[in-house]
């Protein structure tokens, strides 16, 4: 037995005619990511003019992650973790590790700049664009470039009378060089990345000795061997070859400004 | 786990091809519905199911991953997934979420078995 609907009916809209309820919470389609303003200080490298990816455009085996706290001993709702952890964001990341928000805040549509360090000591700057975002989900989405090609989705529910918060991934490595990372031990990096923001937030509101639940689940185990051009974008590689060209291009920049005509 | 507020049927319009039809929100709780739906829609002969979402009311990032898990199912057993009934909205995101590289999107029902029965 068939419920469908006609397909001339389209979608329904909300109360405003012709808008879906979710129009709001979805960014805009873009071509490539446009940056704001940059604080002093960041390395801006390798999310202006990239592609936007998901884990359909990765090179390694796609996973599903989710980590998960339960905000024990504390009376809090699920949209109101999700309001503190939009405006204190780069707050609950691990030491070491720089988000750069945009100034509008966690809206869809908006780009943030990432500057950390990868295991090994690599630099990275990276960023992502926030795909969606309502009162009790935000996701962002990578760009080319990035360590992983996915989505990441910060959440928050009720369950028995208790908030949880909760990060799910859904990636795939962008790149050979990324998905040989993961295999050697990136992967566990990248789950205590994510615990310990978690534990940060719960801690925040109040939460004492936070557990964080892990799960893993490979969804493909398939490599995607045509995205091995991925590499070409990496942002590990680039932002060490820019880094190690410093010496130089502070010299150079001031050799091309002697070297300029004199305006009149 | 609160319930659901989708349903999602399956008909098989021929030996080749099923069509699921979505009413009401895809998010993360719609998982169970998919994935019966997926399994009333699968046969030994079919090779191409075609997702109708005419009646599509809602859905955020968690049910846009559902899609993908279910297009990796089918893949892996080299068979094909269509897409119709998507309004501008839902197919803006479709493409930025790049799902739209993945997932074949027609305009309309008759358009999708046509190209599902080309061999």
């Amino acid at each position: 037995m068939s419920s469908s609907v006609s397909p001339e009916e389209g979608n329904v809209a909300s109360a405003e005619e012709g808008k879906p309820r979710d129009a709001d919470y979805w960014a805009r389609n873009v071509s490539s990511l446009k940056l704001g303003r940059v604080p002093s200080g960041a390395i801006n490298l390798n999310v202006q003019g990239k592609r936007p990816v998901g884990p359909l455009q990765g090179f390694g085996a796609m996973w599903q992650k989710t980590y998960r706290v339960r905000l024990s001993g504390v009376k809090v709702q699920p949209t109101a973790v999700i309001k503190v952890w939009k405006e204190h964001f780069p707050e609950f990341w691990p030491k070491g590790n720089r988000f750069y928000g945009p100034l509008t805040g966690i809206a869809p549509g908006e780009v943030g700049l990432i500057n950390m360090a990868l295991p090994g000591g690599v630099p990275l700057s990276t960023g992502v664009m926030i795909l969606y975002a309502d009162d009790e989900s935000f996701t962002f989405m990578t760009p080319q470039g990035h360590v992983f090609a996915g989505w990441i989705t910060f959440s928050a529910y009720e369950d028995d009378e208790r908030s949880i918060a909760q990060v799910q991934v859904l990636i795939r490595a962008n790149d050979p060089l990324y998905e040989i990372g993961f295999r050697m031990g990136a992967a566990k990096s990248e789950d205590r990345f994510w615990e310990n923001t978690l534990k940060s937030l719960a801690t925040y509101f109040g939460v004492e000795a936070p557990e964080v639940e892990t799960q893993a689940i490979c969804v493909d185990r398939k490599i995607q061997w045509s995205q091995a051009k991925n590499v070409w974008h990496n942002a590990g590689v680039r932002t060490t070859m820019y880094l190690m060209m410093a010496p130089v291009r502070v010299p150079l920049r001031w050799m091309r400004r002697r070297n300029r005509p004199e305006a009149k | 786990m609160p319930p659901a507020k989708v349903q999602m049927t399956a008909r098989q319009v021929s030996a080749r091809v099923s069509i699921i039809d979505i009413q009401g929100e895809v998010t993360a709780f719609a998982e169970n519905a998919l994935m019966d739906a997926y399994a009333q829609a699968s046969s030994p002969t079919t090779r191409v199911f075609i997702l109708n979402f005419s009646g599509l009311e809602y859905m955020n990032s968690s049910g846009i991953g559902l899609l993908v898990t279910l297009l990796i199912r089918i893949n892996r057993q080299k068979l094909r997934l269509f897409a119709f009934g998507l309004s501008d909205h839902y197919r803006n995101i479709f493409e930025i979420t790049r799902l739209s590289d993945a997932i074949r999107i027609f305009g309309s029902e008759a358009e999708a078995l046509d190209a599902a029965h080309m061999p």
